[in-house]
C-alpha cells in the first residue's frame, strides 16, 4: 500500500469524468456554493452590527443599503443559503454516522433539502 | 519508498501532522451551529428594519448579545475551516498559501469585529 502511486493521482474536484446527477452532486456542489455565499453575508451582518455600534448616522447609512430592495434580494437568497446548508449539514453528520448512504435514500433526501429549505425560508418571510 | 510502512504514514497524527483534528472542529461548529443558526437568524432578522434605538434595545439585551457573540465566533471558526478545504480543492503552490492566510486572517478579524460590536451594544445598553 505505501509504495502504490503516491505522486499521479487526480485532483479533487475530478468533476468531467462523472455524471452528475442533481439530488445527490447537484446538492452537495450547492452545498459549497451556499457555504462560500453565506461567508460573504457574515460580512454584511458584521457590518450592519458595526454601524449598529458606531453610531446613529453610521447605522441609517447601512441599514439603509441593508432595507434596500438589493439589501432585501441578496438578504431572502442568503436566508435560503442559511437553509440549505443547515439542512444539508444535518444530512452529512447523519452521513459520518454511515447511516443514510444508500443511493435511492440519498436522493431521496437531497429532495428533501430542496423542498425543505425553500419551505424555511418562507417560514422566516412570513415570520418576519 | 518501498521502506515506508503504513504505520509510519499515519504515525505523528498524519502528513499534516494534526489527525482528525480539522475534521472534528468542523463537526463540533456545526452542531453548535445547529442551535445558535437558527436563534441568531430569528432575532437578527426580527431587528433587521427596526430604528436605530429598537436595535440597540434588542442588543442591549444580555441573552440577545450573548447569542449572536456565540454565533458570529463559531461561525466564523466553521467559515475559515470550510474555506480553507476548498482553497485547498481548487488552488495550489503560492496562490494556495496567500490565500489560505488571507482567509484566517480576514475569517478572524470578521469575527472579533463581529464580537466587539455586539459586545459594545450590550455594554454601553
Amino acid at each position: 500500500m505505501a509504495d502504490v502511486n503516491r505522486g499521479n493521482r487526480p485532483l479533487s474536484p475530478h468533476l468531467q469524468v462523472y455524471r452528475l446527477p442533481p439530488m445527490i452532486a447537484g446538492v452537495s456542489i450547492v452545498h459549497r456554493i451556499t457555504g462560500v455565499g453565506l461567508g460573504l453575508t457574515a460580512v454584511l451582518v458584521v457590518w450592519w452590527l458595526v454601524a449598529a455600534a458606531t453610531g446613529p448616522d453610521y447605522f441609517r447609512f447601512v441599514d439603509a443599503i441593508m432595507t434596500s430592495w438589493f439589501g432585501d434580494l441578496v438578504l431572502t437568497v442568503s436566508v435560503w443559503a442559511f437553509w440549505f446548508h443547515f439542512l444539508n449539514g444535518i444530512r452529512h453528520l447523519v452521513w459520518d454516522t454511515g447511516r443514510g448512504l444508500d443511493k435511492m435514500l440519498a436522493r431521496k433526501s437531497g429532495m428533501g433539502i430542496v423542498v425543505g429549505s425553500i419551505v424555511l425560508t418562507l417560514v422566516v418571510i412570513l415570520a418576519v | 519508498m518501498r521502506f515506508l510502512t503504513d504505520y509510519k504514514r499515519v504515525e505523528g497524527l498524519g502528513s499534516a501532522h494534526d489527525g482528525v483534528h480539522h475534521w472534528w472542529v468542523q463537526r463540533m461548529t456545526a452542531i453548535a451551529l445547529l442551535v445558535l443558526g437558527p436563534l441568531f437568524l430569528f432575532r437578527f432578522a426580527n431587528a433587521l428594519g427596526g430604528s436605530y434605538e429598537a436595535v440597540r434595545a434588542t442588543y442591549g439585551n444580555w441573552w440577545n448579545a450573548f447569542i449572536a457573540a456565540a454565533f458570529v465566533i463559531t461561525a466564523m471558526w466553521h467559515l475559515v475551516l470550510g474555506l480553507q478545504v476548498v482553497i485547498e480543492d481548487y488552488t495550489g503552490g503560492a496562490v494556495r498559501v496567500a490565500l489560505l492566510i488571507l482567509v484566517q486572517l480576514l475569517g478572524w478579524a470578521l469575527g472579533a469585529a463581529g464580537v466587539f460590536a455586539v459586545a459594545t451594544l450590550a455594554i454601553s445598553a
